[in-house]
């Protein structure tokens, strides 16, 4: 299983849990997996034609999927994803 | 101001130019320079502090709030002695208490797409120590378009991100987040809270990471962004890279001048400031205290957090925090008068869009929150 790295402001939809094991072979099947897992988290992270929210970024390792293949990325059981959200605090 | 050292400023900095790295040489090249500095809370407390005491010849500061006692967990520039104070003019005190020997520039004013251009025009490197995505955005394309380095810093309760900016060898905050979100989706620290050290641990990594591009050593995090978890005290990186379609440092780029999203962005510009669903939808504490004297008192919501109510709570409310409210929908009765409070007013406004998009009509929401009631109708609660 890959597993996605929850940030905090965003753990709250996940029942505070910092890391999700999902099943995907693509970062898309991944996050749908996620989504499915925890169905409040979607509109944080999700538009409605299933694009990751252009203030929300998910990295596959240290690189971040839209320089990749984008959702269409492959994963592989040991690959780490992570999102990271845009916080303004200061 | 002569950039030679004088005997009182050799013995001063005499621990940095004993580092081969910095040296005298060094030491003058931090005379020479400046750095604007935006934002005076929890980020830049540490971040003006440390480039003050490092001799950075000139420092800017811009912020257009006071001091208030909330501030004084984490913005340790300021004190007790200042509250209510301009923060500006309570750092500019603490900085030439500090050092003296330097310039200290102070600007009593919001940093908007009026004056951004102006006030940054004569500094070397920004320093993004704000607490809000407008300024942050606006930081951003400031720096772009006057190709200036722009030290970023944020924090959210345990997490803490770091980089730096330069859009001439490397990406740019927008090339990350392209847009920010949407009113209410991201809580601010007023409302989310934020361990007090936190921004300490992120301004002082700004505060280094200004020193190395100004004294041009090391290698600062251009194309890396820095995530940090104080719980986990995990430091990550990963790499950042230029967007090709940015839309203000990319090839095909359409941001020509600064943009204000204050009011798109709605995120509160200090970090005290309350939103508000607007007027239609509020009720303030006094009207709320007569309503429910009277018989078919409305229900009373509160969607904070339960390690809220260790802190202040009204009697009979229920308490559904925002970010599960949306499961609990069913528990709740649409055809009974219902009153929304938080901590200020901006999680129950975003509970009251919620409800009313479910098919809620008869909602209200507590202008000013729960603080609001303390404040005017039961004194003995506490403000937080």
């Amino acid at each position: 299983m890959t597993t996605i790295r929850i940030p905090t402001p965003l753990r709250a939809y996940t029942g505070g849990q910092s890391e999700v094991p999902v099943n995907g072979l693509t970062v898309s099947e991944a996050i749908i997996d996620l989504t499915v897992r925890h169905p409040a988290i979607k509109p944080h992270i999700l538009q409605e034609n299933g694009e990751l929210r252009p203030f929300v970024n998910l990295f596959k390792g240290d690189e971040n999927i839209n320089g990749l293949q984008g959702l269409k990325t492959p994963l592989l059981e040991a690959d780490k994803l992570m999102l990271i959200p845009s916080i303004a605090g200061g | 101001m002569t950039t030679e050292l004088s005997h009182e400023e050799i013995l001063r900095y005499s621990r940095h130019l004993l580092i081969p790295e910095v040296g005298l040489e060094g030491q003058k090249k931090l005379k020479a320079s400046s750095a604007l500095i935006i934002g005076t809370g929890g980020l830049g407390s540490p971040v003006a502090l440390y480039l003050a005491a490092a001799g950075i010849g000139r420092l800017g500061l811009v912020d257009f709030d006071t001091v208030d006692e909330s501030n004084l967990q984490r913005q340790i520039i300021h004190g007790t002695a200042t509250v209510g104070k301009l923060k500006v003019e309570s750092a500019k005190a603490r900085l030439n208490d500090l050092n003296p020997d330097i310039q200290v520039d102070a600007y009593n004013e919001p940093f908007t797409s009026e004056n951004a251009m102006r006030i940054a025009a004569d500094y070397d490197i920004l320093i993004d120590g704000t607490d809000n995505f407008a300024t942050r955005y606006l930081t951003n394309d400031d720096s772009v378009f006057r190709g200036k380095p722009n030290v970023y810093g944020s924090i959210f309760r345990f997490d803490g991100q770091a980089s730096v900016f330069d859009a001439r060898t490397g990406p740019c905050y927008r090339c990350l987040f392209p847009e920010p979100p949407p009113p209410g989706l991201v809580p601010s620290c007023a409302e989310g809270g934020v361990l007090g050290v936190l921004p300490g641990t992120i301004g002082t990594i700004q505060a280094t990471e200004a020193l190395k591009v100004l004294l041009g050593i090391g290698s600062p995090l251009i194309g890396k962004l820095l995530l940090y978890n104080a719980l986990d005290m995990s430091f990550d990186f990963v790499n950042l890279r230029k967007n090709p379609k940015c839309r203000v440092c990319g090839p095909d780029a359409d941001i020509k001048e600064l943009i204000d999203y204050e009011e798109f962005c709605g995120v509160p510009g200090r970090d005290h400031d309350e939103g508000s669903a607007g007027a239609n939808w509020d009720i303030d504490a006094r009207q709320l205290a007569s309503r429910l004297a009277l018989p078919d008192a409305p229900l009373l919501l509160d969607v904070r957090e339960p390690h809220e109510l260790e802190i202040s709570w009204l009697p009979n409310a229920v308490n559904i925090p925002l970010g599960t409210l949306a499961a609990h929908l069913s528990e709740l009765d649409s055809a009974r008068e219902m009153v929304v409070f938080c901590k200020g007013g901006t999680r129950s406004a975003r509970a009251l869009e919620l409800l009313v998009s479910a098919g809620f009509k008869k909602v209200k929401n507590l202008h000013g929150g729960i603080n609001s009631w303390a404040q005017t109708v039961d004194k003995n609660l506490p403000i937080y």
